[in-house]
């Protein structure tokens, strides 16, 4: 399935939800608007053309001078026609919020928790949102890039 | 009437059944699991953070630290997708090495994880056993790069270097003689009345939950879906190896370990017909700037020297972007997500750790059974916190 | 004419100090400690090939209370810390500590936010064996220089 047959349908659904579509090396990238990110997550799981039914990944990505600083990056399997897609929204560096998507992958259940973790993006409505890798008191996120890497 | 509560107990990190530092709180109903929550990161060690301070080819070290039971498939998922953003391919001869690598790094990995399951569950033999076999192979990575679990074998662009002459025979006799050996294991363990009730109906978890908690591995097959990379995606020439992908019918403990065994024989029949397929020529990519020259050529040329230099310090350009590469690890699918900025070292260096994410459903797995059971499946999800933690 | 003369060849006698020396020593009991990679070379040594039970130290106690020796096999992390102060507090006199590896001996190759740099920085280490990870003849090789630093001690030491 072409990147275009997809984007059409995610359009033809939000029609201003996908700011930015690309292809590199092979693997096609949607980039989103950060408050249709549950929807749209729901809509391509569910659509029965697309059914990306497995979402391999979720991480954040900090793009710190920049702003938006952050990046949450989904990346989607489906595996009845063995397709992938990245889908990206970006967040403003002071307040990172976005909707949980645990409600359509409990996968994400312990990914959001890890993005938290190293990066202190908070995903709202998630049933257990604390730090998963480090110490419940520790001050800081440490994939941020201003966070040193000694600590 | 007298009042009940549940008792809540503490199992890790330092315990013989967690394989690792991994801790679960137990809520118990007398010796019902009512709800079991894992605790990880007890062996975190920064390591995604400490790979952007590293050059692409520094971090090959890193992954072999992860999951450290399986090193070269670590090694080989980080390669593909450094070789992914470059734009570059390995040649035939290099990823048919990686191939056969990889599979006796599965067989590996699998009597490791049969020899630490069994004795979890009190079968102590099949752990001498499992380790006399993996000791043949990890010999045999010894042959070949050095080092017996953390290899660094696989480069950007082919392999470190060429097999040894006496790896071929020694690899022959291996996938001769091994066959026998899993028959050893099944007949100690598949038809045992002991292991059969403490593994039956254990565990269970049906596919639709399994694709949904985004499991992956041997796992995910043993719930009935037949979804293994090396034939959905295939890389490095899986499309040309003739094998089978186990499944299980019921998701439990005992299909696990089914499929496990049965995954055993069929990496020593592909290990058999890439040994048999072997293309000669080289196992590096020509290309100065990513690969290393001959050594002989950078004691005589000056460019070759410069070359050798600007690598070593520097290491290779690499063009902005984001790539992800995944391959199908004893685990589950790892994956790597390298998003680059243009300079030599990453902007982000993202694994995508297959235990990890099979962990994450064992709260659903043992919730209502014995505490007994949550050793089993444990074992049977085949954890490694190096991997869950990094 | 000693008291052997007396005795013939039906008993041994030694100073207490060397008995209890060699007592202690053949047979140390590790707590089973394996946090990272280090720990699969731990557990190849106790299999067939190299055969720990050779010294006596087969059996890895699960309980640190009837351990006596403490193999700190991996990287020891800021999170884990306190577990492993824990262990080794509550395992009884006389103790001995081996750190295995590199990571557990000075941090290793992850000098990051999450790792302590050795775990000589909390523990009184006796032996430090390097390697990443050390070959099963290397950790043998470590628990032998152990035996001997063992049959060297003063009984008011320990």
């Amino acid at each position: 399935m072409d990147l275009e047959v997809i984007v059409n349908k995610v359009k033809n659904n939000f029609p201003e939800s996908v700011l930015e579509a690309s292809t590199f090396r092979g693997e096609n990238t949607l980039v989103l608007r950060a408050e249709d990110i549950l929807p749209i997550c729901r809509f391509l799981r569910d659509d029965p053309d697309l059914f990306f039914d497995y979402l391999t990944d979720l991480c954040g990505v900090d793009d710190y001078p920049h702003e938006p600083r952050f990046q949450v990056v989904y990346y989607l399997c489906a595996m009845k026609t063995r397709r992938r897609l990245r889908l990206k929204v970006s967040l403003p560096g002071m307040v990172p919020r976005i909707a949980s998507v645990v409600s359509v992958w409990k996968a994400a259940n312990w990914l959001e928790r890890e993005a938290f973790d190293m990066f202190g993006i908070i995903f709202l409505e998630h049933p257990d949102l604390r730090r998963i890798l480090l110490t419940p008191d520790w001050e800081g996120h440490p994939l941020r890039k201003d966070y040193p890497l000694r600590g | 009437m007298a009042k009940t509560d549940t008792m809540t107990i503490n199992m890790g990190p330092q315990h013989p059944s967690t394989h690792g530092v991994l801790r679960v709180i137990l809520e118990l109903d007398g010796e019902i699991v009512v709800k079991a929550t894992p605790d990880i990161g007890f062996l975190h060690r920064g390591l995604e953070k400490l790979a952007e301070n590293k050059t692409y080819h520094q971090c090959i070290t890193l992954t072999d630290r992860m999951d450290y039971v399986a090193g070269m498939s670590n090694n080989l998922a980080y390669v593909l997708a450094v070789e992914k953003l470059i734009a570059i391919e390995a040649p035939p001869r290099a990823q048919a090495i990686r191939v056969l690598l990889c599979e006796l790094q599965r067989i590996a990995s699998h009597l490791l994880w049969l020899g630490t399951h069994a004795h979890d569950i009190g079968a102590m033999t099949p752990f001498f056993y499992a380790f006399r076999d993996r000791d043949e192979i990890l010999f045999m990575f010894e042959m070949v790069c050095g080092s017996r679990l953390t290899p660094s074998y696989f480069r950007v662009g082919g392999l470190a270097q060429d097999l040894p002459e006496e790896f071929e025979a020694k690899c022959r006799e291996f996938t001769r003689t091994f066959p026998a050996r899993v028959d050893e294991y099944e007949t100690l363990l598949t038809k045992n009345k002991i292991w059969m009730r403490r593994t039956q109906g254990v565990g269970a978890i049906s596919a639709q939950e399994a694709i949904n908690w985004g499991l992956s591995g041997p796992i995910l097959r043993a719930s009935n879906v037949n979804w293994d990379l090396r034939k959905a995606m295939p890389y490095c020439g899986y499309e040309s190896y003739d094998f089978i992908v186990p499944t299980g019918e019921n998701g439990d403990v005992y299909d696990r370990y089914l499929v496990r065994l049965m995954e055993m024989r069929q990496s020593n029949e592909i290990i058999r017909q890439v040994l048999d397929k072997m293309p000669g020529g080289e196992v590096q990519v020509d290309d100065p700037k990513v690969v290393y020259p001959a050594k002989a050529k950078v004691l005589e040329s000056i460019e070759a020297l410069i070359h050798h230099f600007h690598i070593a310090s520097e290491g290779f350009p690499v063009p902005k972007g984001e790539v992800y590469a995944s391959i199908e690890s004893p685990k589950g699918e790892l994956g790597f997500y390298l998003v680059s900025d243009g300079s030599n070292k990453p902007w982000r260096f993202r694994v995508r750790p297959p235990s990890f994410i099979n962990l994450s459903a064992l709260s659903t797995m043992v919730e209502g059974r014995l505490i007994a059971d949550v050793v089993a499946i444990i074992g049977s999800i085949d954890v490694v916190l190096g991997e869950i933690d990094r | 004419m000693g008291i052997e003369a007396h005795l013939g060849n039906n008993v041994l006698t030694a100073s207490l100090e060397k008995l209890v020396n060699w007592a202690r020593r053949s047979s140390l009991w590790p707590a089973g400690f394996g946090l990272a990679c280090c720990a699969l070379e731990m557990l190849v040594a106790v299999s067939a090939r190299y055969d720990l039970a050779r010294f006596g130290m087969e059996v890895f106690r699960p309980s640190p209370r009837q351990a006596d020796l403490l193999i700190v096999a991996g990287t020891v992390t800021k999170k884990m810390l306190p577990a492993v102060v824990r262990i080794y507090e509550q395992m009884p006199e006389p103790k001995w500590v081996i750190a295995m590896g590199a990571c557990a001996s000075s941090g290793g190759i992850f000098d990051t936010y999450a790792t302590v740099q050795g775990i000589d920085q909390y523990l009184p280490v006796d032996v430090y064996i390097p390697g990443c990870p050390p070959r099963p003849e290397a950790l043998i090789y470590g628990i032998i220089k152990l035996h001997e630093k063992i049959s060297q001690e003063k009984l008011t030491e320990r």
